[in-house]
Parts: structure tokens; C-alpha cells; sequence
């Protein structure tokens, strides 16, 4: 559910199945100590650029919302979700 | 023309031997002429690569040529390129149209190059085959009931069969090496940071790294000089001086410490692919390089790793897709939960969504630690492994992939067995260093087999010398598919 992937019955029995191998591949990690390890994020050890507080992109929203699947007056529509 | 390596073209094009228009057209006509046997290519259009030719021709005539100006060279269909049809090998993109230029491909425009389409890859990235497509399996070159490997399976099947003189891929776990081996040609994944992900689709960012794919280490240096660059764009991107990664291609190899993990050498091996990989070692001992065996002892549990990291990272990425701002939204649906649930049940095919579920699942709370984190504790251990390993050699070899090209539908059912194929390329991938895929031999079926080059960071120059040296003294990069001799 919180994947936000809808699955069916039908769907539900292979999908176990082929996870359950899956995270039997995974739990091969457990056999390895990895007290005092420190877990690595990233390959390069980088740090978060900093850049002035200054607008650098020009507006093109019109461009963006072209490839959008329902827009009307500049807005993404979706259903209604308060009633 | 058509097998010229990048440097006779380059030479060609400046001496006016051939205009980029005649190239370009000599290219689309193999397309046409193959790409419904391959399906290496999802979206070509001969209109906007012509222009583009013109462009170079007219650029040409003014002296202000580049090395790459007027190459034709192919995209794989992950990176934006503005006007084009970008894909990502997925039905949830399939009219998406780029608003912008990735900045790979804003580099190989302003050195003059022309798209010559955009190639066929595993779904977001996600597979080994190229049989995740939504646009279906590409089929190799050298024998077309096989997969070419993959994601960037289009790419390296493009340039297998004559229909592209080099590509672009991206590697994530093997996605450049794994096929440049599958299809007996050259690629490379540079170290992580070095090529930007603006405007490449993300799978893995942490993980996530374009390079080139083509026929020889000598074309791949051409194309890494214009794919490497710093951008602000990518909060990853390193700023590094300016190389140049032919200016060692032809020194001496004596001296040259290769390293053979005792790991990669055991069974699981095919014999043909050991023995090709055994001589082609030997074929390096003959240049004047030493061997010394190493251990990568938490490498076994790379496989392991990856599969919680790359679906983690993926279902983070991936959540972008709802139906809302782009691509593609079910017809029908209740409500607004149920048009995401719906959107991406349709939208996704398996193995993306396998992904995402172990990724969201392994995420979740309280998994976090005993996955995750556990995960990225072993992607230390590897690149701790890597780094003593370079105390003693100066370049790691291995093969790329445990066997040649299987065939279509061999490994789909059993998710499992198909990420196995690519154990001996992501580590790499994990500790954020460079590696390469060599043609070193033919099997006895007829298909290519794959030396892999892994060298310490920022050593491409370094492993490109290795390879062009092999490549000078040998011929198997010089082998045709069978559509490439047709």
C-alpha cells in the first residue's frame, strides 16, 4: 500500500513468491559482522554545495505542463479529494 | 565508413573525404534496414539528425570542428534530449516528450555530434536482459534468439550490429559492462561523480553513472572526453581539472600490477569464459604486466547489498511517477489514490514494481536497520576491500559476466537468477569505481566473451591504455556479429 501499487489477486501469489526469493537472497547480509561499521551513503565523501540565494531558472511553466495528462488554467487536475 | 573507428571518421569529416550528412544517412539506412530483426532503437528521427548534420557540416566548413563533430552517435533512452521522445524504456513515459537536454547530452551537442536516435533498455534501467522493455527485447546481434544483456542492451546492440559507430549507456550495477561484454564490444563506467545524472532518469542515484559504449578503448577515450565534465546541477557531480583520456593510450604496459581476486575466479564460472579470460591475462603478461592474486572477501555479499540499496533509492525515485505532472495516467479510477495505485499498476511493468515493493518494504519502519543500514555497512566493507587491494595492483581483472548471452526467456521466471549475471559487476558500482568491459574471446556457440578491467578512482586514462594495448596486440574487438557483416 504504501508503494501505491495496486495488485490483484490474481497477481498476489507470484508476487510472493518471487519477493520471498528475493529477500532470501537478501538475508545472506545477516551472515556477515557489521558491528562498528560505518554505513557508507555514497561513494565519494562530497558535501553539499552551496550556491547564492539567487533565482537562476527562468519560468517555463507553460513548457513543463505541456506533457502533463490534464492541466486547465495553469493547474494539474486531479479528482476531487475534498468533498 | 561504416567500420571506421571515431578517430578515421573524425579524420574524414575534416579532410571532407565525407560530410556528416552522408554519415548520418549511411547510419539511419542500416537502421532501417536491421532495427526490426534488433530493436535496438526505440525512437529514431531522421529529420531532426539531419539537421543536426547539416549543422556539423556547415561547422566543419568554418574550421571549427571538435573530434566528435559530425558523429553520429546513439542515445540510450534515458537521458532527456529536448524535442525527443525519452522513454526510459517504460509505458509511464511512453509520449513523454523532454523539456530539456540532460547535460551528457548538451555536451555531445556542443561538441557537434548528431543524436542518431534513442536506444532500447530494461525498463527504468532495471534488468540484465533488455526483456523489461516495454518496447520489447532487444535480441543480440550475434545470435538473435539471445539477449544482449543489459539495461543498456540497445546501445550495445546498436553498435554490435553496425547501426551506431559508438552509444551511450549508463551502469548502475553492470548496465554498460554487462552488455559491452554480451555483445563483444568496449565500454566503460567511469567513477561515480564524474559524468552528470542532470537530466538521466535516476534508478540509484548513489549508484547511478553514465559512460560510452563502442568498438574499441581507443573511441571510448573520445567519447569520455566530451561525457566528463562538472555541472552544478548534480549535487554529486565532482569538480575535477580537465583530462585528457587518450594522452596515455599508447604507453608501455611493463610495470603494470593487475590484481586477480581469488573470488571472482571461483566456480560458477562457465570453463569457456575462464579459460578466454585466463588468456587474455596471459596476453598482458606477454605486454610486460605482473599478476597478483587479491581478495574481495565482502564482494560475495554485493549482490545481496545492491538489492536493498538500488530498490530503496528506486522506490524514493520512482514515487515521482503518479499520473499528475507527466506521463502516463489510467483511463479509469474512483479517486485520488486510487488513480496513483492504478496509474502505477499499469503504468510500471514486474520488475519495476518488484523493486519498489522490496525497496518501499525495506525502508519501511523498523526493517530500516536490519536492511538498509546493514546494507550500506557491507557497501563499506567492499569499498574497504577495493582499497586494500589497490595497495597491491594497479587494475583489477575478472570476467564481466559469469557466462555469454543466454537466451530470451531463459532467466525471466526467477528474478534471482537473472541478478545473479551481474556478480562480478557491482561492486564496483557499490564502492563508486570505474570499470571496463573488453572483447577477449569468441565461445565455441559463436558469442563474445567480456574481460573486465576495475581500476582504483579517477584511473580511467590509466585503464584505457590497458585496454587499447590489449586491443593493439589482439583482434577480438575487431569480430563482426553477423548483422554487423551484413
Amino acid at each position: 500500500m504504501l508503494a501505491r501499487i495496486e495488485i490483484t489477486e490474481a497477481e498476489s501469489q507470484q508476487t510472493l513468491e518471487q519477493l520471498s526469493g528475493v529477500f532470501g537472497l537478501i538475508e545472506k547480509m545477516q551472515a556477515i559482522d557489521t558491528t562498528d561499521v560505518a554505513p557508507m551513503a555514497h561513494a565519494q565523501d562530497v558535501v553539499a554545495r552551496l550556491r547564492p540565494d539567487a533565482v537562476t531558472e527562468s519560468d517555463q511553466k507553460e513548457l513543463f505542463q505541456s506533457v502533463a495528462p490534464a492541466v486547465e488554467d495553469g493547474l494539474y487536475l486531479v479528482p476531487r479529494v475534498i468533498e | 565508413m561504416i567500420d571506421s573507428s571515431l578517430r578515421a571518421l573524425s579524420d574524414k569529416l575534416a579532410a571532407r573525404e565525407i560530410s556528416s550528412v552522408e554519415l548520418t544517412r549511411a547510419y539511419l539506412a542500416r537502421i532501417d534496414a536491421h532495427n526490426a530483426a534488433v530493436n535496438a532503437y526505440i525512437t529514431v528521427d531522421p529529420e531532426a539528425s539531419l539537421a543536426q548534420a547539416e549543422a556539423a557540416d556547415k561547422r566543419i566548413a568554418k574550421g571549427e570542428a571538435q573530434p566528435l563533430t559530425g558523429i553520429p552517435i546513439a542515445h540510450k533512452d534515458i537521458w532527456c534530449a529536448r524535442d525527443w521522445r525519452t522513454t526510459c524504456g517504460s509505458r509511464m513515459l511512453e509520449n513523454f516528450r523532454a523539456p530539456y537536454d540532460a547535460h551528457v547530452i548538451q555536451r555531445f551537442n556542443d561538441s557537434g555530434a548528431v543524436n542518431l536516435g534513442k536506444t532500447n533498455m530494461d525498463e527504468f534501467a532495471m534488468g540484465s536482459s533488455n526483456e523489461t522493455s516495454w518496447f520489447g527485447p532487444v535480441r543480440n546481434p550475434w545470435d538473435q534468439q539471445r539477449v544482449p544483456g543489459g539495461s543498456s542492451g540497445g546501445s550495445a546492440a546498436a553498435v554490435a550490429a553496425a547501426m551506431a559507430p559508438a552509444a551511450t549507456g549508463t551502469d548502475t550495477g553492470g548496465s554498460i559492462r554487462q552488455p559491452a561484454s554480451l555483445c563483444g564490444i568496449s565500454g566503460l563506467k567511469p567513477t561515480y561523480g564524474l559524468v552528470s545524472r542532470y537530466g538521466m532518469i535516476a534508478f540509484a542515484s548513489s549508484l547511478d553513472q553514465g559512460g560510452p559504449l563502442a568498438r574499441s578503448a581507443e573511441d571510448l577515450a573520445l567519447l569520455l572526453d566530451v561525457m566528463v565534465g562538472f555541472d552544478p546541477r548534480d549535487s554529486t557531480s565532482l569538480e575535477r581539472p580537465e583530462e585528457d583520456y587518450s594522452r596515455m593510450l599508447d604507453a608501455p604496459l611493463s610495470g603494470l600490477r593487475i590484481g586477480l581476486p581469488r573470488e571472482y575466479f571461483s566456480e560458477g564460472i562457465s570453463d569457456e569464459v575462464r579459460a578466454a579470460v585466463e588468456t587474455a591475462i596471459g596476453e598482458y603478461r606477454k605486454l610486460g604486466a605482473t599478476t597478483v592474486e587479491v581478495g574481495l572477501p565482502a564482494s560475495e555479499l554485493s549482490v545481496p547489498a545492491y538489492y536493498v540499496i538500488a530498490p530503496a533509492e528506486a522506490s524514493s525515485n520512482l514515487s515521482r511517477y503518479d499520473g499528475v505532472r507527466y506521463g502516463f495516467r489510467a483511463e479509469e479510477y474512483t479517486d485520488l489514490l486510487d488513480m496513483y495505485c492504478k496509474t502505477r499498476a499499469q503504468g510500471f511493468g514486474a520488475e519495476v514494481k518488484r523493486r519498489i515493493l522490496i525497496g518501499t518494504y525495506v525502508l519501511s519502519h523498523g526493517y530500516y536497520d536490519a536492511y538498509y543500514l546493514k546494507a550500506q555497512k557491507i557497501r563499506r566493507l567492499i569499498a574497504r576491500d577495493f582499497a586494500q587491494a589497490f595497495e597491491q595492483c594497479d587494475v583489477i581483472m575478472s570476467p564481466t559476466s559469469p557466462s555469454t548471452a543466454f537466451g530470451i526467456g531463459d532467466r525471466t521466471t526467477d528474478p534471482v537468477q537473472m541478478y545473479l549475471s551481474d556478480i562480478f559487476t557491482i561492486a564496483a558500482n557499490l564502492a563508486g569505481l570505474p570499470g571496463m568491459s573488453i572483447p577477449c574471446g569468441i565461445d565455441s556457440a559463436g558469442l563474445p566473451i567480456g574481460l573486465q578491467l576495475i581500476g582504483n578512482y579517477f584511473s580511467e586514462a590509466r585503464m584505457l591504455n590497458a585496454a587499447h594495448l590489449f586491443q593493439t596486440n589482439t583482434d577480438w574487438h575487431t569480430r563482426k556479429s553477423p548483422v554487423a557483416a551484413s
